[in-house]
């Protein structure tokens, strides 16, 4: 593995008496693209968000480029500029336009001039095939289009890391290979990936490393050939049966 | 005095119902953004001083308020605004009470401005590096404001009728000039229909326009 980027070491959370992630470690490369997949409920969403601390966690520590996170706060919000997030339900901000979309974090928390961050945005939107939609309204366009164009908005912040929460659970079956496409090619030019995801096509095409989440722990980790053909442990076994069987 | 009700006497009272309920309205909606946002802040010790304003300023009459502005502040206190003039400190500490009344009810309206907006957008916003101040600005006060218009005109619509508490410290504003009207003329319907109809057209229009635009403005999800 190459350097490591985001190192999770013994993280801890709670909600209420559930304990959703138990004594996580997990290190993430410079480069790589980790697919983690789980049951539902297993804590694969919770565990996306403790990166940027969306949520809080216990007790453990989570490291980005060799800094631990901040509490909240300016420091935080600093680290989080450099931690893209994509969401299953896109959270485009909808009383702006798709160009003001991706460039208020670049124009707010990055303090670039309006028409460098309009140039930069327009090159991402064209980038993600939704250029000529750039001044209408989050809810003109289609599903595919605002995850399009939510990851157009991460990739503006020219982030260090992209974490994906079932990027394309929302969307309409003939939307999500679009998406897809995005999310590949960003993976073979190198951008580190942690994406929560049942899509096993995508997986098997991008990923360098299958992370399985079951009861709020990490029960196996294998190359994607390796998982989806010859999981090791039963309840891997089990889940895969479920989903692969239809 | 005594040559009864007069166009001129008219519009200058109501004039100053306007420019009352026009101030208030503006001091309202400022303090009322600043308790807002302190109400959804991350901040326990700001949210509790949020809760407590709106609390203890929702629920004391007006009347109080007015009253003491002038027997409390002024004469006891010695808080008065306008030193040169009598008129001059009742009118200021009128705008000052409608608007610190007033702005309870603006925050309560714009929190549930606020509640219009899916927790996502808040998320997003962070996520990307927005500092709270930020987000407030950029994505959540404006959504808020504009999911919030309709309530928020109620209360612009209660603030302009409220201004008539004013009278009870005499500020010279229409229902000043009512009183004093029907102490030299005796009272009369059509005394109170003139300052009924006055009311009805300072508030109607404004109620339908804001209605219309609480929807040309909606937030499309």
């Amino acid at each position: 593995m190459t350097e490591p980027l985001v190192v999770l070491k013994g993280v801890n959370k709670h909600f209420g008496d559930l304990h959703v992630l138990q004594d996580i470690n997990l290190s993430i490369g410079k480069g790589e693209v980790v697919v983690v997949i789980g049951p539902s409920g297993s804590g694969k969403s919770t565990l996306c968000r403790t990166i940027n601390r969306l949520e809080t966690f216990e007790t453990g520590s989570i490291t980005i480029d060799g800094v631990p996170l901040p509490e909240e706060g300016k420091e935080l919000a600093k680290l989080r500029a450099d931690v893209g997030m994509v969401f299953q339900s896109f959270n485009l901000f909808a009383h702006k336009t798709i160009l003001d979309n991706v460039t208020l974090g670049p124009i707010k928390a990055r303090k670039i001039p309006r028409a460098e961050a309009e140039k930069r945005a327009m090159e991402l939107l064209e980038r993600v095939g939704v250029a000529h939609q750039a001044e209408k309204f989050p809810a003109q366009l289609s599903g595919g289009q605002q995850q399009r164009v939510a990851i157009a908005r991460s990739l503006a912040m020219d982030p260090k890391v992209m974490l994906f929460d079932e990027p394309t659970s929302a969307l309409d079956p003939e939307m999500i290979t679009e998406v897809l496409d995005v999310m590949v090619a960003l993976a073979k030019e190198g951008m580190t990936m942690v994406v929560v995801t049942h899509e096993m096509g995508f997986a098997r095409k991008a990923a360098n490393r299958v992370v399985f989440m079951a009861d709020g722990q990490i029960v196996e980790e294998n190359t994607p050939e390796g998982f989806f053909t010859a999981p090791k442990s039963d309840r891997a076994k089990d889940f895969l049966g479920k989903i692969l069987t239809h | 005095m005594g040559n009864g009700l007069t166009i001129s006497t008219l519009l200058s009272a109501f004039g100053s119902t306007v420019l009352l309920a026009a101030l208030s309205a503006i001091g309202a909606l400022v303090l009322g953004t600043v308790v807002a946002v302190l109400r959804v802040s991350p901040v326990r010790v700001l949210q509790l001083l949020g809760t407590w304003y709106v609390n203890v300023f929702r629920n004391t009459p007006l009347t109080l308020l007015m009253v003491s502005s002038i027997l409390g502040a002024t004469f006891i206190l010695g808080i008065n605004l306008d030193p040169t003039s009598i008129k001059g400190n009742a009118f200021r500490w009128a705008v000052v009470m409608l608007s610190v009344y007033h702005g309870a009810f603006v925050c309560e309206a714009l929190r549930s401005g606020v509640n219009t907006i899916p927790d996502g957008q808040a998320e997003a916003a962070r996520s990307m590096g927005l500092t709270f101040g930020q987000s407030m600005q950029h994505v959540l006060l404006p959504q808020a404001f504009r999911g919030a218009i309709a309530p928020l005109g109620s209360v612009l619509i209660a603030l302009i009728k409220n201004t008539t508490v004013a009278a009870v410290i005499g500020v010279s504003e229409a229902a000043n000039l009512m009183q004093v009207t029907i102490e030299n003329e005796g009272s009369g319907l059509s005394i109170f229909l003139v300052f009924a109809l006055g009311f009805v057209i300072l508030t109607l229009p404004l109620g339908l326009w804001l209605t219309s635009l609480s929807r040309r403005l909606a937030v499309k999800r």
